[in-house]
């Protein structure tokens, strides 16, 4: 480190980062690259990336016909999560409409249903879940559940005179951070995440990597310009526009999709440029091993992917198997995504995120040294 | 015809000697099954639960133990009362808490209602409310074992899990897969190795040859298939061996559409290079046009339905979407043309329009 920081003048490295500043704003594919496409993706994903369930289509077999079975079904209809699409009394139709996929579930009432209510207080429906559908099945299943079991309260309510209906446990559900259930306020810190570790790592990758294969990077090796200084004048003005990314998607965020801020958004920048050191490392060691602009998309492209999927960003790390959550430590966009929600959805200060600060930090310091020191062999 | 074997020689040694790109082509769908296979996944499990028993009773430590016994929630914390729970939650180590109002026990000896207070983390609003219904029925649980009721009604769900009895993730994964694959081979690929001959010139020499234009265009992308063709089998066999997942329907069939698919998508990227005239901008636009509308629009990973009406729109236009489907019922349905006739057509009719679009496109003259 301190042989490469021999001879390093700022003022040189500044000169070259400023010639990079005008050719990002020169060249428009740059500059759509960096800014409109985050953009556009934030609002694309921020939309499309949700498992939330909403007027999901079902199909309803009731072969009892009765008072109680077309109650049933009016509670299911009634309800935001489901649509009815289909109502039959026979099995056909709705078979055919799940092997189309059209209907996410389908409720079979048998035909003694009321009358075995009446006389044994006991009823059995099926649910044919379609598992097509993945985790949505599980929330549409539980919902349908849900809502059987409140219509059966609410026929024991009935039946039962209040007062012998004492010494009950009653549960009171609070749901924190996100009492409306919007997936939106947990998937745009996430996709945040994502803009920013893309631009970071994709374009410091790809830029160096067009540099070698102009053949402009041999011309400024021959310049007194050192390595460090180099370096300090690639990284920096894709530093400071990770930085204005990610002040953009927050504003998108806020007034687009009305996501809150509930911590310090200075807090977050503070972690957000120490990660961006990271990001930045990251790409500029790809671009050491690379030796075309396709070469580096294509690897930067291949562990960008394993980042983000490991990253809890689309679905949460403690649903995945035990190794999977250790080898995830090793992770930094793991770290940052944590980061992110906890500050922007639940307010933590320093303290609570200071384990994973702590390690995107150590992270930061070690992969940048590593690629430094194979940037210098490589062109040494 | 000697000329076009040629070209074909060429290309192919272009992309075996360029070692980089070729390892990442074909690792990148055999990593991919693994990492969609385990990472995937939304089940609730072992679940951090913290616990606030301001007096705790023979009660309380009855529901407290049978929380234990779940074997789905590992208690992280036991307060005395609510105020330290925040941090918990902000710093992740509590995903729900469960309240108990004081005088838990006697208020029930009483046979007065007690109040539980379930506080679930619903940043992530699906897996909070698993949680919580988990939780609640826990509870109830042991409500219904102290004081069981007479005269309660019950309406019993039989639940089956049609085509995915297992709900392994892995097995809905895969066929969005495949079209992920066949996008990046097929469409980001093609473009990108029919830009670079732009940019670095070598077209001209190509077009000056006697090779007809169609012919390069063969040339150029054939390679491209037979490696699309190949990862295509490789997902399989590996999602076979390693997550079981099933094929119950025809493998020729299946293949059929593969073939419908990879020609949609190379015609996109014969596009692609059509409009651009630099391997960047290229890369891009096949990132903006094929990449992410089959990742995110498909219903490979988020359901369809679950997006607003105007994306679902979109989704129409969307030749992987319509893949994922006809995968999807090949080989966990085991539909056939009887079920899947629309999908193909629809997957046709696409091909047919973009081929046309893209010969059309390609101009024997330098602009």
């Amino acid at each position: 480190m301190a042989r490469l920081l021999r001879g390093f003048s700022m003022r040189r490295a500044l000169a070259l980062a400023h010639a990079e500043v005008l050719h990002v704003v020169r060249d428009r594919a740059t500059l759509v690259q960096l800014i409109v496409v985050p953009i556009v993706q934030l609002l694309v994903l921020a939309n499309a990336a949700t498992f939330a369930i909403h007027s999901s289509p079902i199909y309803v077999v009731d072969m009892d016909r009765s008072t109680a079975s077309r109650a049933v079904t009016n509670r299911l209809q009634a309800s935001d999560y489901f649509r009815l699409v289909g109502y039959s009394s026979s099995p056909g139709a709705a078979n055919e409409a799940m092997l189309r996929g059209d209907v996410s579930l389908t409720l079979t009432i048998p035909h003694d249903f009321e009358t075995q209510l009446v006389r044994t207080h006991t009823s059995v429906v099926h649910l044919d879940v379609n598992t097509e559908k993945g985790s949505a099945a599980n929330i549409v299943q539980s919902y349908a559940v849900q809502i059987l079991n409140a219509y059966a309260a609410e026929l024991g309510a009935e039946i039962m005179p209040r007062e012998s209906r004492t010494g009950r446990i009653v549960t009171v559900a609070r749901d924190w951070y996100n009492p409306t259930l919007n997936y939106k306020h947990y998937m745009v810190p996430g996709i945040l995440v994502a803009l920013v570790t893309i631009v970071g790592t994709l374009i410091t990758a790809q830029n160096i990597a067009r540099e070698k294969e102009m053949g402009t990077l041999e011309q400024l090796n021959v310049t007194p310009i050192t390595k460090a200084e180099f370096i300090a004048a690639k990284l920096m003005p894709f530093w400071v526009l990770g930085l204005v990314d990610l002040a953009a998607g927050l504003l998108v965020g806020y007034f687009v999709f009305g996501v809150p801020m509930h911590g310090d958004p200075f807090l977050l920048f503070f972690a957000a440029g120490v990660y961006l050191v990271v990001a930045l490392a990251i790409g500029l060691w790809i671009s050491t091993i690379v030796e075309t602009q396709q070469q580096a998309m294509f690897v930067t492209f291949f562990l960008l992917m394993i980042y983000l999927l490991m990253s809890g960003l689309f679905t949460p790390i403690d649903s995945m198997p035990h190794w999977v959550q250790l080898a995830s430590e090793l992770n930094p966009v793991r770290h940052f995504v944590t980061i992110a929600r906890a500050i922007i959805v639940k307010g933590a200060g320093l303290r609570e995120i200071a384990r994973p600060l702590g390690i995107l930090a150590v992270y930061g310091v070690v992969v940048l040294t590593l690629a430094i020191r194979q940037y210098d062999k490589r062109s040494a | 015809m000697n000329a076009l074997l040629g070209l074909l020689r060429k290309e192919t040694l272009h992309i075996l000697r360029d070692r980089r790109t070729l390892a990442v082509l074909i690792l990148l769908p055999i990593v991919q099954v693994v990492l969609f296979g385990y990472t995937i996944r939304t089940d609730v499990k072992d679940v951090r639960l913290a616990i606030v028993d301001p007096t705790p009773d023979a009660t309380t430590l009855g529901i407290r133990a049978r929380f234990s016994a779940t074997g789905t929630f590992r208690t992280v914390a036991v307060l005395h009362s609510a105020s330290q729970l925040e941090r918990l939650f902000q710093r992740d180590t509590a995903q729900v808490a469960i309240v108990f109002g004081p005088q838990f026990g006697e208020t029930l000896a009483r046979g007065d209602a007690a109040q539980v207070l379930v506080i679930t983390d619903a940043t992530e609003p699906n897996s909070g409310t698993g949680r919580q219904n988990y939780v609640n029925a826990v509870v109830q649980e042991y409500a219904a074992q102290l004081a069981p009721r007479r005269g309660d009604i019950r309406i019993e769900t039989r639940v089956r899990s049609r085509f995915n009895p297992t709900r392994q993730s892995s097995n809905l994964f895969v066929p969005g897969l495949m079209a992920m694959v066949l996008t990046i081979v097929s469409a980001l690929m093609t473009a990108l190795s029919l830009t670079r001959e732009k940019e670095t010139g070598t077209m001209e020499a190509l077009l000056a040859s006697p090779l007809r234009p169609w012919q390069i265009i063969i040339g150029k992308v054939a390679p491209y298939v037979v490696i699309g063709f190949l990862s295509v089998i490789a997902v399989l066999v590996e999602a076979r061996l390693i997550f079981h997942v099933p094929m119950r329907g025809s493998l020729t069939l299946l293949l059929f559409e593969g073939l419908l698919f990879i020609l949609v998508s190379l015609s996109l990227g014969i596009l692609i290079s059509a409009r651009t005239s630099s391997q960047r901008v290229a890369m891009m636009a096949a990132m903006l046009a094929t990449m992410l509308p089959t990742l995110m629009l498909s219903g490979f990973v988020f359901p369809i339905e679950s997006m607003p009406r105007a994306l679902q729109l979109v989704s129409y236009i969307i030749p992987a979407r319509w893949f994922v489907q006809v995968t999807r019922g090949i080989m966990l349905k085991g539909t056939g043309l009887a079920f899947l006739w629309p999908e193909t057509l629809i997957l046709g009719l696409m091909a047919v329009v973009l081929l046309v679009a893209s010969a059309r496109s390609f101009r024997i003259r330098l602009d």
